[in-house]
């Protein structure tokens, strides 16, 4: 009998357009075990070696259709430790399920539902899949960040028996996870488990401490054995275009941060307001531009409108995302860029004067280089624009630590283990990367605690190190 | 969590906490800045490091009540706790390593007039406070820039000290020479005020500015600012620049970005919709 891929339901995209309830609703358990039958259990898995942190994809899809879903959840878990997180957000299409053997005739077995479902099982039956925590090694390790790297980092080391505390600069955990990714596509309750779960193995976290700040590299480096650095990328970068400091211009960081960690929405039950828009212009073509422009949507705006200067074909956002965003009623300006934000005489945004653009040859990126067609000027008449297009290394934990070697801009500069230049100090996610994904990040924690504990081993006792 | 250890009002909508924070008070250097979040759900709010006592482990925040949030602080009392302080923030001030110094504070911006004026006392240089307020309760910190050195008291009635602006004392003393540089904090109009006249005089000028911010650690741009005619971010760049150099306007007009919303969440409190007062 064949088996078509399975559909997973979503919320109605006119009804969830005004709240911020999950779209993607999750599969039944019989679905589920449906879908995973399709697997084909290739000898040779590509879709594991298309998976940054390199899930055994047949093993759990097996043990899933055979309906053990104990066992499929704890051969998921051995190899991510947070699935109901990534089976939200992973770019699948690019990453496991492209390479599934299934996609060449037909469609690819969906990995990323099944992830979901798996993981979101495990969060409801903790009892069944406890981490094993091996006995205490005495070692001490402190891991800067309580995003996905530094999560995944810290609940590999624990479970070997390292005693790991995680300091976060902001005043809950979860990094990208709670003030970037909104509750539509991945809500905080999850990402509050996945936390709860790591402290339960003994993980202690830290918050409102600020590495470089509150304490620099090397004061970590006196109390801990080790020291992974995961503090994400920090800083947004703006257009550089007149008018970009006229009230109602927001980095999509702060336009998210605002809604997502500070539950603007809610105002004035929550205390941090944030301007809500009648009409909405989101520039860029990522993750973040969608998540910024569907926010905008649901918090009331009339019109949201996505500009980016490339087509939707060249569009860095997940597939999904673009299509939810369509679904969802956002309105899309392909092959145009911003030159300026207009604004009245006080100063607040009434527009976006952009130029259209052509593709021309293709760049160093591979993508075709956007050109601007002469004489194309028009204006979006607009009351907030969100700026979404990429962010910088933040200056504030290297800054204090002169002696670790970073690239030209600004990231830190790490060997194939993930260690930087100083010995014991490791660094993954997006300050090593710049601008990259959560998975990524993820596998950055994994291997480098990987490469800590091997280090840990030989490691000088605490105290003796020199720089 | 960090316990309010003491609390004092400073003036009529001024008021002083000095809260648990060890670390915080062993490191902290002037100039610097922290983020208070006070409770789940409450805004984060970046407030100047007044002054630290390593010793008692605490630090002072003086903090003006214009807005809910501001307020709900305010309404704190000794024995209850602060949920979240995450600091030290921004770069610590540039001070002079000797000379003479004025520093100009007006309003609440004189408690972050203060932390400068000690640095400043401990490298060993001299420094003259010229400090306004529009009458005599209005005026704070004075005993304890007093202890630091001369103390010029201005107020808008005369109630206290000289009648006048504090850039009319400024002035007759950058007039009689003999001052190295200008340390300059207050309402944006005050600063703006000092750096027009110090300009044409020569006199290095350093402003401390308060846009709105929400992480305080580079990561959102809320808090930029335009100094030399580039985008600088408070929070890591800042908090303090060239005053010559900064586009007051700017600052200005940003700073003007949620005044609609804070009447609302006030009137929101004062019509009992919001939950101040009931825990």
């Amino acid at each position: 009998m064949k088996i078509d891929r399975q559909k997973m339901s979503e919320q109605d995209p006119l009804q969830r357009s005004t709240n911020f309830g999950e779209v993607n609703l999750g599969l039944q358990e019989k679905v589920a075990l449906l879908e995973a039958e399709r697997c084909l259990q290739c000898r040779d898995p590509k879709c594991v070696s298309g998976c940054p942190v390199m899930v055994n994809i047949p093993q759990f899809l097996e043990l899933l259709s055979e309906g053990n879903l104990a066992a499929a959840a704890q051969s998921l878990l051995n190899d991510n430790a947070l699935p109901s997180v990534t089976g939200r957000v992973c770019p699948q299409e690019t990453q496991c399920e492209i390479e599934c053997i299934r996609g060449n005739k037909g469609l690819p077995v969906a990995v990323g539902y099944l992830e979901r479902f798996v993981g979101d099982w495990a969060r409801g039956n903790r009892e069944q899949v406890p981490m094993q925590v091996a006995a205490p090694t005495g070692r001490k390790v402190a891991v800067a960040g309580a995003g996905p790297g530094g999560l995944t980092a810290a609940g590999e080391l624990a479970r070997r028996g390292h005693d790991v505390t995680i300091f976060e600069a902001l005043h809950k955990p979860g990094g990208v996870l709670v003030y970037g990714i909104p509750e539509f596509r991945l809500p905080k309750a999850i990402v509050e488990d996945e936390v709860a779960r790591l402290q339960q193995a003994g993980v202690k976290i830290v918050c409102n401490t600020v590495i470089g700040r509150t304490y620099t590299i090397q004061e970590l480096r006196e109390q801990f054995d080790a020291v992974f650095i995961a503090n994400g990328a920090g800083l947004p970068v703006f257009m550089n275009v007149p008018g970009e400091n006229f009230k109602g211009v927001y980095s999509a960081n702060e336009y998210l941060t605002r809604v997502n960690l500070m539950s603007a929405y809610q105002f004035p039950q929550a205390d941090t307001p944030v301007l809500v828009g009648r009409r909405v212009a989101t520039v860029g073509g990522g993750n973040v531009a969608m998540d910024a422009a569907r926010t905008a949507k649901r918090i009331g705006a009339e019109a949201s409108i996505i500009v980016y200067r490339r087509t939707r074909k060249e569009m860095p956002a997940r597939a999904e995302e673009i299509h939810h965003a369509e679904q969802e009623g956002i309105d899309f300006e392909f092959l145009v860029a911003p030159v300026e934000v207009i604004g009245d005489e006080k100063r607040w945004v009434t527009g976006l004067k952009c130029v259209r653009m052509q593709l021309g040859a293709p760049d160093a990126s591979g993508r075709a280089r956007p050109e601007i067609i002469p004489g194309s000027e028009f204006v979006i008449p607009c009351d907030v624009v969100v700026v979404s297009i990429g962010t910088r290394a933040n200056p504030l934990l290297t800054a204090t630590c002169p002696e670790m070697k970073l690239n030209k801009w600004g990231n830190i500069v790490v060997d194939e283990n993930g260690m930087t230049n100083l010995p014991g100090v490791f660094a993954g996610g997006d300050i090593v990367r710049g601008a990259a994904t959560v998975i990524l990040a993820m596998g950055d924690g994994k291997r480098a605690a990987a490469a800590m504990d091997e280090y840990l081993k030989t490691a000088p006792p605490l105290g003796s190190q020199t720089v | 969590m960090h316990e309010i250890i003491a609390k004092q009002g400073l003036s009529p909508n001024v008021t002083r906490l000095d809260v648990k924070a060890p670390r915080l008070a062993k490191i902290r250097q002037a100039g610097q800045f922290v983020i208070v979040h006070r409770a789940e759900g409450a805004e984060r709010i970046p407030l100047t490091i007044a002054d630290a006592d390593p010793e008692k482990g605490t630090i002072a925040l003086v903090i003006q009540a214009v807005g809910k949030s501001t307020r709900d602080l305010v309404a704190m009392e000794p024995g209850e706790f602060i949920t979240g302080i995450a600091g030290p923030l921004g770069k610590p001030t540039e001070l002079i390593e000797k000379g003479r110094a004025l520093c100009v504070g007006g309003g609440v911006g004189t408690a972050v007039v203060h932390p400068i004026a000690q640095g400043l006392h401990r490298q060993g240089v001299s420094v003259h406070s010229i400090i306004g307020g529009r009458s005599k309760e209005w005026v704070i910190f004075e005993q304890e820039l007093r202890q630091l050195g001369e103390v010029t008291v201005c107020t808008d009635d005369g109630s206290h000290g000289r009648k006048g602006f504090v850039t009319e004392a400024a002035k007759e003393l950058l007039s009689a020479g003999g001052i190295d540089i200008v340390y300059a904090v207050g309402p944006v109009p005050m600063m703006r005020a000092v750096v027009n006249l110090t300009r044409p005089m020569g006199v290095h000028t350093i402003v401390s500015l308060n846009p709105v911010m929400v992480d305080g650690t580079g990561m959102c741009g809320g808090c930029r600012v335009t100094v030399d005619n580039q985008t600088f971010f408070a929070c890591v760049d800042g908090p303090e620049f060239d005053g010559h150099l900064v586009d007051f306007e700017g600052l200005m007009d940003r700073l003007g970005t949620y005044r609609e919303f804070e009447q609302r969440a006030t009137h929101a409190c004062e019509s009992g919709q919001c939950k101040v007062g009931l825990h």
